[in-house]
């Protein structure tokens, strides 16, 4: 494989510093909305950004394909294209494949090839395979990232998509003509980066099947939480925070099973003398919860949004170094690194508060399911590959061990 | 022929015309220097420079100065070199010393530098905002298991979470030093230290006394190859046991406390005959193997209720592999003793040249058991001159969970490194069982040196960490990305895990 192309490993030789905007707007009734308020909510936090990469999530915005697996694909050049296809071909149906709309916008050049496609695991295959689809979808962005050379999946999940590049988020946003989907879900966010990165796959959400996180933050413990996944197999190779609480959250959710509540306790833990102070149960529970893990505690700065089919999760560090505010009018819960952001959106909110450090702010859309994995069994090493992309994250002789 | 070839390390000076002529100097020296005839008349052979009768001295006319002796130069026959030739050549015997390896190998920790925020992550400050120190010693599970409790919110499942850790209000505890080597008055005053700061002092290897019994929760029992004072009440009485299996001043070798040192009261608390000698065997006569410790390990957990069982050894070359089968042995926590180590007596040739650098043996150790995925299973106590909080905070970005103090917590109650404890004349009264000696230490006034002392690097840890952006312990524990090393070479840069500065 050359190195001609640019990768996730490319553009992070070493740790990203940076800061952010994000935001967060989901109807807990699972009514619709237009993309134009996830692009306005980020065009007021323009300057939280310098237009070195936004980018947006939505679920529930492909209704005549929910049962599919949509993939959003970045493609250096038609090459890629190409040997990216006759994988999709080989091992998967794909129902429709097309490019995905979008108009032109001034400042933003250097596009990729974005084509998207409605596709399910092809089922002699899968049955081959002895695998759940999700693991054989998952499998397949591995694929696909670590082998196609300048290939990008950007989303895989049903119903849902990632829409990112290099450029402020409401030039994102127009580019692909956000105001033409309905989301019961959307997540925003807008890059300050403080290296330079020029490739579209680095912004910001990223995914993996249906769920995925925008972050803004510096995880000052980013270093034993990379070595603390390390020791389960996962593999950090971009050097982000973000790769950090994805798969933080990976672990506590889908291999230790932990409810969400409970990982993001442990993720932004109370203080000593808050556990001290609960009830004995409780105090065992948070004790052990945090003398356990205490090297995945994100410590330091961040606010981090967590987007699923059925709903979100905001989540502050642990003394609320990260601005994150919350509000609430009717059954549309919205959260934002800034309250101008909220009632851009929001006219007249029926609440408006703001999260206390390390309290998870939750909306969930009703009559979706919990828990967000679906039925996944893949190894961290796995994970790691599916989500960024890198060869030196998938050592395929491992990930099978 | 001459008695020795061996001239005065010291020259004590008097100067006699502040001098008030009280004696007190002849009655502070614990070494005999002094003699009395109108005006006190110091052996400079005798002297240790360890400086109590400098500071007692109500005149302050007391120096102490190196001996400026010239020697013909010479970079390979140091004069160390040429002095203990001498002495062998008189007695025949074995160097005798104490405290830790002087010698000027590389110090690591001098050579690490730690991070601080700037702009894209804040700095903490520890005056306004908690900045949170409390460590759990011991065996933590892989993973938390819960169950719904019934209320809409959850609960442990059963044998779900941490069970018998130790809490410590700071990650620094007190090196284990056995009464018998130091006096009881110092073993009080590390005890009622150890409970006021929330911490742990260790008994050593010489029982435990009955007058430490009230602060028997905050005190590990260490059973050592000498067994001494071992039985189920003292098991019982910790709040940790510790295997003694080696001590980073003398690797591979036991102990030897003379019979002078065996009073009644030590001759009670080890459990031996009085002014009999106890003599430590090197190895334990019923570990001989990695299985043997296991049996050791799980015979003690028994014997105790299970309660958290370390292991204490040496770092020596091969220190991640031994420590990967100590925790698989089932270890709840591995006690890492580097090269630098404090002892009350060792060879010193064995002290000056067995052994690795303590920074060394907790990086390999933790990654190895990072690699192995058995990290959580044992905690990582380092130890081996920590000689400040700078050191303590670099012991745990590479990967401690705590540090261990002895010589520090010496010094607190007078000692100044004379390396004299082998004699049992410490004029400080610390290593040392003569009454009219033991008795310069008052326990309570130790007690409060101590605090002081560990309250102090528990501030300045706090300011590392609000540096560092953090406000928890944890979140440095094992964090080098945190450190950048200046001097070492790559090949160094490599076993430490830590990056050059600049990168």
């Amino acid at each position: 494989m050359t190195a001609q192309r640019p990768r996730y490993a490319e553009e992070a030789p070493y740790k990203i510093h940076g800061g952010c905007g994000l935001m967060g707007l989901c109807d807990e009734s699972g009514t619709l909305m237009s993309g134009e308020d996830a692009i306005l909510a980020m065009a007021i936090q323009h300057d939280r950004g310098n237009g070195l990469g936004g980018g947006f999530a939505g679920y529930g915005i492909y209704p005549e394909f929910p049962d599919h697996f949509a993939f959003h694909m970045m493609y250096h050049d038609v090459r890629a294209k190409e040997d990216a296809e006759a994988l999709f071909d080989e091992y998967f149906v794909v129902d429709l494949a097309e490019p995905m709309p979008t108009r032109p916008v001034k400042r933003i050049t250097d596009a990729p090839l974005l084509w998207r496609y409605f596709l399910n695991p092809h089922p002699r295959k899968l049955e081959e395979a002895e695998s759940s689809a999700e693991d054989y979808v998952v499998k397949a962005v591995m694929t696909i990232n670590a082998t196609v050379d300048g290939a990008f999946v950007a989303s895989s999940g049903k119903n849902m998509g990632v829409f990112k590049g290099v450029g402020y988020p409401e030039e994102i946003g127009h580019y692909f003509r956000l105001e033409e989907y309905a989301a019961h879900t959307w997540t925003g966010h807008n890059r300050f980066p403080t290296n330079t990165p020029g490739w579209w796959g680095g912004a910001h959400p990223f995914a993996l099947l249906d769920w995925t996180i925008v972050h803004n933050g510096e995880i000052s413990s980013y270093g034993i939480n990379s070595r603390y996944l390390e020791t389960f197999g996962y593999k950090c190779t971009l050097g982000t925070d973000t790769e950090v609480a994805a798969y933080l959250f990976d672990l506590m959710l889908r291999r230790h099973k932990l409810p969400l509540e409970l990982a993001c306790k442990a993720l932004a833990s109370p203080l000593w003398e808050e556990i001290d102070r609960m009830p004995a149960a409780e105090r065992e529970l948070m004790r052990s919860l945090r003398a356990v893990y205490g090297p995945a505690m994100l410590n330091g700065p961040f606010a981090i949004v967590l987007g699923f089919n059925g709903g979100m999760v905001a989540l502050n560090d642990r003394i609320k170094l990260r601005p994150l505010v919350a509000a609430r009018t009717g059954s549309v819960v919205m959260v934002a690194s800034e309250e101008s952001a909220i009632r851009a959106v929001m006219d007249s909110p029926d609440k408006v508060w703001t999260p206390k450090a390390g309290e998870p702010t939750v909306a969930r859309v009703a009559g979706m399911d919990w828990p967000i994995h679906g039925d996944l069994h893949l190894s961290p090493t796995e994970v790691s590959c599916a989500v960024t992309g890198t060869e030196t994250s998938c050592d395929f002789e491992e990930a099978r061990a | 022929m001459p008695g020795t070839y061996i001239q005065p390390e010291f020259r004590v000076k008097i100067d006699y015309d502040k001098c008030h002529k009280c004696g007190r100097c002849v009655q502070q020296c614990g070494w005999g220097v002094y003699s009395f005839n109108e005006r006190p008349i110091p052996d400079d052979s005798k002297c240790r420079a360890c400086h109590r009768c400098v500071t007692f001295c109500p005149a302050h006319c007391i120096t102490i100065e190196k001996n400026a002796l010239a020697y013909k130069d010479n970079d390979n026959w140091t004069v160390d070199a040429r002095k203990a030739i001498w002495r062998q050549a008189e007695t025949g015997g074995v160097l005798l010393t104490s405290m830790g390896n002087p010698r000027p190998y590389p110090r690591i920790f001098d050579h690490l530098l730690l991070d601080a925020c700037q702009v894209t992550n804040p700095s903490i400050d520890p005056l306004r905002e908690p900045m949170e120190l409390r460590t759990y010693l011991g065996r933590k599970p892989d993973a938390v298991s819960v169950e719904a409790d019934g209320a809409g919110g959850y609960r442990l499942a059963p044998n779900g979470g941490m069970t018998a850790n130790i809490q410590l209000d700071a990650p620094i505890i007190f090196s284990p030093m056995s009464y018998g080597s130091v006096s009881l008055n110092v073993h009080k005053s590390l005890a009622m230290a150890a409970q006021r700061l929330g911490t742990l002092m260790n008994t050593g290897e010489g029982g435990l006394h009955a007058d430490l019994y009230p602060y028997q929760d905050r005190v590990i029992v260490q059973v050592a190859s000498g067994r001494f004072g071992v039985d189920p009440e003292y098991l019982g009485r910790g709040a940790a046991i510790e295997i003694k299996i080696g001590q980073g001043a003398k690797p591979g070798i036991g102990g030897h406390l003379p019979g002078e040192k065996i009073d009644k009261e030590v001759s009670s608390t080890r459990m031996i005959p009085q002014g009999t000698d106890a003599i430590s065997p090197a190895p334990h006569h019923d570990i001989y193997s990695i299985e043997d410790l296991r049996q050791l390990i799980y015979a003690l957990k028994e014997a105790s209720g299970y309660k958290p069982v370390g292991v204490k050894i040496a770092a020596v070359h091969n220190v991640a592999a031994i420590a990967s089968g100590i925790v698989r042995a089932g270890a709840d926590y591995i006690y890492l003793d580097g090269f630098r180590g404090g002892t009350g007596a060792a060879p010193q040739v064995i002290r000056d040249h067995i052994g690795i650098p303590i920074e060394v043996a907790i990086a390999v150790v933790d990654q190895r058991l990072r690699d192995e995925g058995i990290r959580n299973h044992a905690s990582i106590v380092a130890a081996g001159s920590i000689r400040s909080s700078a050191d303590a905070a670099k012991a745990i970005a590479l990967g401690a969970d705590v540090v261990a103090i002895g010589s520090a917590a010496l010094m607190a109650l007078g000692c100044h490194l004379c390396q004299s404890c082998h004699t049992g004349c410490c004029s400080w009264g610390l290593t040392t069982q003569k009454p009219e000696l033991t008795r310069r230490l008052d326990p309570e006034w130790g007690a409060e040196r101590l605090v002081n002392l560990v309250s102090a690097w528990s501030h300045e840890i706090q300011e590392i960490l609000g540096a560092l952006g953090v406000n928890a312990i944890e979140s440095l524990r094992g964090s080098r990305e945190r450190l950048r090393s200046v001097g070492l070479d790559a090949q160094m840069n490599a076993v430490l895990g830590v990056k050059p500065v600049g990168m």
